[in-house]
Parts: C-alpha cells; structure tokens; sequence
C-alpha cells in the first residue's frame, strides 16, 4: 500500500475516461477544496488537447502511464464497463484509492477479484450509483429501515428515459460487450436502489430483456424478483421512451401498515390509520427535495454527483474503506444483473 | 432591465419539485397556441421580458413575435443557451464527437477531428462562436438585449476553471448581437468572483436566490454577503423554491435583499402571473 494523504494535504486525484461522466467528474474534483486534480487520461485527442491547453492538469493517452507518474492517491474511472476491470485492478495493485463508474463489471469473476484486491489492499472503493446521494430516496431507505410502514411485502422499481430513440446510434452504450445496453445502464441503478432499500432478492422469477430500437443490445427490462420471506419485487425499465424529458427513476414499496412512492423529487407516503412515524402521521404525507436534500459546496447537475466525490474524499481522509456505494454493494447489484440475464436467456 | 421576467420552465416539463406536475404541464402546453396564451396573458399584465431556453418550441414562438411587430412591439427575449438536454440526449446516442458534429457541422469540427490541433484555443473559440450563432438562429429579428449562458455550460466552465471561455462569450455576443451576456449558475459567489477575474466588472448573472436556500451552492450567507459586496447585476431565479415558500414570503424575503435587479418566475395562469407581479410591485424597492 501507497502512503496515504496526510490531514490538510490534498488528495491527488487522476480520471481515467472523459465522457459524459468523466467531464461532469472532472468539474467536480477540480472544484473540491480537498481533491486536486492533476492528471487524466484518455485517448480522444481533442478533449485532452483542450485540457492541456486551458488548464493545469496533466494529460495521458495511456492511463498506466498515468497512475505509475502522477503519483495519485485517488482515481475516478469513468472508461466503458468493459475496461473498469483492468483499469481499477491496475491502480488497485498500486494502493491507490478507486471510484469507480456503474455498473460495477461485466463479469462477476471481475467484480469478486476487485471487491478482495479493495480489500486486501485496505483503501477506500465506491462505485458511482448516486441514487443514495438523492435526499428522498435516502429518505425512503430510513423510512424503510425505521418500520414505518411495517412489513414490506412488495418493492416496484422504475426507471424511464430517452437515450435510444431510433435505429442507429453509434456509442459504446450500443455495444453489448462494452457494457452497453439498459439494463447496465438504466436498470443497474434501479436495482442498486432496490438492494440498497430492502435488501437484494434471492432469485429473479422471470426477465424480458426486450431491444425496441437497438440491435445486439436491450432498451427495456422487465424482471420479477422474490426476497427472502416471500416479498416480491418487480423491475421496469425502458430508455427508449420519448414522453421522459430526462432519466426519471421512481420506487414504490408497499407494506402491511403503509406505502411509500418516491422519486428525485418527491417522497409520498400513506400511513395506515393509528400509524406514525416522526413528520408523518396517518394518510398521505409529502416531502421535497426542497426540504431532503443538503447544500454541496459546487453543483453540476445534481446534488447527487457532488455529495459522491464529497463522500469519497472524506472517506479517504478518514481512511474509511465500508463507506457508502462500496465495491461489495455494486458487486451485489450486478449478481442480480447477472440474474437477469440467466432468467432472459432461460426463457428464449 | 424589467425588474419582472417571465420564465418558461413551465411549458417544457421542468418542475423542480414534481414530476407528476412538471408531466401535466406537459401536456397542457402540448401546442405552441396554448404556451401563447400564457405569454400573451403576461404580456397583457406588463411582463415585457420573456426568458426562455433555446428549445426547439420556442422557435415557434419567436417566429409569432416576430410576425407579429405591431402586437408585439415591446417583446424582449432574454434567450438561455444552450437547452442542454438537446445536447445531453445526442451525447447519450452519439458520444461527445458526434455531437458536436450534428450541431456545428463544418470546417471547424472535421479539422479538429482530423487532428490539427495546433490551433486548438483558436478551434474551441470558433466551435463557441458557431454554437452561440446556431442557437441564436431562431431569434433574428427580435429583440435580444441579453443573451445568457445556461447553467450546466457556466459551472461546466466553472469547475473546468476555463476562465477565458466566460470573457469570450460575452465579447462575442456583445460584438456580433449588441447584447450584453448573462451567466445562469448554481454557484453564484464563485461566479462573480471568476467574471470579476476575467475583467467582467458588472455581470449579470441569474442565480437561485430564496428564503430556504435551496440550490444556493456555498450556502446561503455567501450568497447574501456576495450581494452586499460585489459589484454585479443579480437576477433571482426559483424564489417559490418550486412551491416550498408561500408566495407572500417568498417575495418579500428576496426583495428585502440587496441590489436585485430582476426576479425572474414562471407561472400557467393568469392568477398565478398578477399574483406574482402584484407581490413584486409591492415589496420592490431597488430604484432602477
């Protein structure tokens, strides 16, 4: 293992990968008084000759060259799924902190040797399914947690969107061995947020993994799941649907005494009558955002994606490697994938 | 400067607080006839200003004011580029090179693609320049005395810490559109202080500014400090806190504040549009 950071000394970060995510990272970091981004790597040109040119940051096409020089103490890897293995296992080896995008692995051998190599080498591991940094789904999980609504004994997760909305589209998120497609996309965050609600299922009952648009990948998921003591669950996911402006998730939890519906905006909550639970009493009940979500120091598009990296450099600071969205949790999140996929291919 | 703006969140499904409300308004503002209605109601109240996103819709708009001289002889656009989702769905379907090229096909991006990057800081200005003339397309003819840049693009810039790029943009639009620019951001004090930096001495920039502090990133006191000390020309926007703040509270919170210039609001009804407006005029007390 590296030397970590000292207190007061800022965390040198690296990002692999500047896409979507990798830009949106790159603001965030760069704009957190504890991280200090000094390298990223990628092999767009273009994007990395503007970094070059507008800032301070160092910039690779070769992302080991990138970890064995710029001496970090934390990587952000923002690539394609398919190379979140290879790149998280390299800077593993190297003691070096690691966040890492969702979905987790496209393979569970991946994911396992990452989740003991994390382990093993005592640093600081998350993945980036923000959900849990939105207010009103923390809200639900503490609800949940709290019995307030007793017994549950059903769990509907969705999530709606338009990204592919026509035959041809020309990313890696089309390529199934890149780790395109919904459901490691779309679906990946809501059964993340599923399992990190009421716990992951034992078994997926059935899949439909349908392709609208897309060839070779899914654009909708359909599943059902069963839970220990016989709770059942059911998964809706579709990110060819044009009536979404933008990637809309909900959850609905029903159980014995009351039933929660929530989504980044709203938590709603019905209370059986004589049922109570600290700010909500019996019928419906609404919270907001407004009122659920913390400040963040610097915002780019959502709380959420700045409470993340706030979270991982704070657990790096405090060496605290069982921090929230660890490689465990994603690892459970992709065996449900992982089931998913058997049930699909067991009905065609 | 109008000291009220009328925003247009509500007719494209943005709803801070509920997606079930942001889907019925939606759907009500299905047909550009029905976002008229509103526009006209306001404009009928003495809301001169319409600030809006760079929408595909909005095209239809500017095309009826523009039609239409004699009805709408004061009508000011304040337009917000770019509408990003337009941007963040292409980049979803075709990654970030190819969504430059759908929106500024050219010499500029093919050069840039083919690796010529001696000129890249010349090449990211020019890509600039072509983005703000694509969006500003459908509002020739009309009267655009303010040209903003949407949030997601400032605090991109922001956290990129790519200064420069604040400077060129308001020089751009100040040379090719006579505008002034104006800068949406979720991290207001951090802003201003980066304009100031760049030698933009009097910006305007429209931020969420509210009782509760909602969206207020760097928390509420700095942002009331930032409006006592600095120099620069705020607009407030998300007062209402999407509902959260009584009306009433709301307005007269804001107002109590130092050097507002504007307070921008979007409303479906005419109720709604003179309850806003009645409000304003009676806690206002900024002498501009």
């Amino acid at each position: 293992m590296t030397e970590q950071p000292t207190e007061g000394e800022p965390i040198r970060t690296g990002i692999v990968g500047l896409g979507k995510m990798g830009i949106s990272h790159f603001a965030i970091v760069n704009a957190h008084p504890d991280l200090e981004l000094v390298a990223v790597a990628d092999t767009n040109s273009f994007l990395t000759s503007a970094i070059k040119r507008y800032t301070k940051v160092e910039v690779y096409k070769d992302f080991k060259r990138m970890i064995n020089e710029a001496k970090l103490d934390a990587v952000l890897i923002a690539t394609p799924t398919r190379f979140h293995f290879e790149v998280a296992r390299y800077a593993l080896e190297r003691g070096i902190n690691v966040f890492v995008e969702k979905p987790f692995t496209l393979t569970l051998e991946e994911g396992r040797a990452l989740v003991d190599l994390a382990k093993q080498k005592g640093v600081v591991n998350q993945v980036g399914f923000h959900n849990h940094f939105v207010g009103t789904f923390a809200e639900v999980r503490r609800l949940v947690n709290a019995q307030a609504i007793g017994e549950v004994y059903h769990v509907t997760g969705e999530a709606y969107g338009q990204v592919v909305t026509k035959p041809k589209t020309s990313t890696w998120r089309s390529k199934k061995s890149e780790g395109g497609g919904c459901l490691h996309d779309y679906a990946s965050h809501v059964v993340d947020l599923m399992n990190w609600v009421v716990g992951p299922p034992v078994k997926v009952l059935g899949a439909h993994l349908n392709s609208i648009f897309s060839e070779g990948v899914d654009d909708a998921v359909h599943a059902v799941f069963e839970y220990k003591n016989g709770m059942s669950g059911q998964l809706t996911t579709n990110w060819s649907d044009t009536t979404y402006r933008k990637m809309t998730t909900r959850i609905s939890i029903n159980g014995k005494k009351g039933k929660i519906i929530a989504d980044r905006q709203e938590v709603r909550v019905f209370l059986m009558p004589g049922c109570e639970v600290d700010g909500y009493g019996e019928g419906w009940s609404i919270k907001y955002i407004t009122d659920l979500q913390k400040p963040v120091w610097f915002y780019m598009r959502g709380e959420e994606y700045s409470t993340q990296i706030d979270t991982f450099a704070h657990n790096i600071k405090s060496r605290n490697t069982e921090g929230e969205n660890t490689f465990a949790s994603a690892y459970a999140t992709d065996e449900v994938l992982d089931m998913i996929q058997k049930a699909d291919r067991a009905r065609s | 400067m109008d000291r009220i703006l009328f925003g247009d969140n509500q007719f494209f499904g943005v709803n801070h607080m509920s997606e079930e409300k942001a889907r019925a308004q939606s759907m009500k503002f299905k047909d550009t006839a029905a976002i008229m209605k509103v526009i006209d109601v306001a404009y009928s109240e003495g809301i001169k200003t319409f600030m809006c996103t760079t929408h595909d819709r909005i095209g239809e708009v500017t095309d009826i004011v523009r039609d239409n001289p004699d009805r709408y002889n004061n009508f000011t656009f304040y337009p917000g580029m770019p509408y990003a989702h337009k941007y963040a769905n292409a980049v979803g379907e075709l990654g970030i090179m190819g969504t430059l090229k759908k929106f500024a096909p050219g010499s500029i991006i093919s050069t840039v693609i083919r690796g010529a990057m001696a000129g890249i800081t010349q090449d990211a200005y020019e890509l600039m320049k072509m983005l703000v003339d694509a969006e500003m397309q459908r509002f020739q003819g009309t009267r655009t005395p303010v040209v903003f840049l949407q949030n997601v693009v400032t605090d991109l810039l922001l956290g990129f810490n790519m200064r420069e790029m604040f400077r060129a943009f308001h020089d751009y639009v100040q040379q090719k559109y006579e505008a002034e620019a104006g800068f949406f951001s979720m991290n207001m004090p951090m802003l201003v202080d980066v304009l100031h930096g760049e030698g933009i001495e009097n910006p305007i920039v429209c931020s969420n500014i509210n009782k509760i502090g909602f969206r207020m990133c760097g928390g509420i006191e700095k942002y009331i400090d930032t409006l006592k000390t600095k120099q620069f020309r705020p607009i407030a926007m998300s007062v209402y806190a999407s509902g959260a703040i009584p009306p009433e509270e709301a307005i007269k919170w804001v107002c109590e504040l130092p050097k507002l210039e504007a307070i921008v609001f979007g409303a479906s009804s005419r109720r709604n549009i003179v309850g806003t407006r009645d409000l304003v005029e009676k806690y206002w007390r900024f002498d501009n």
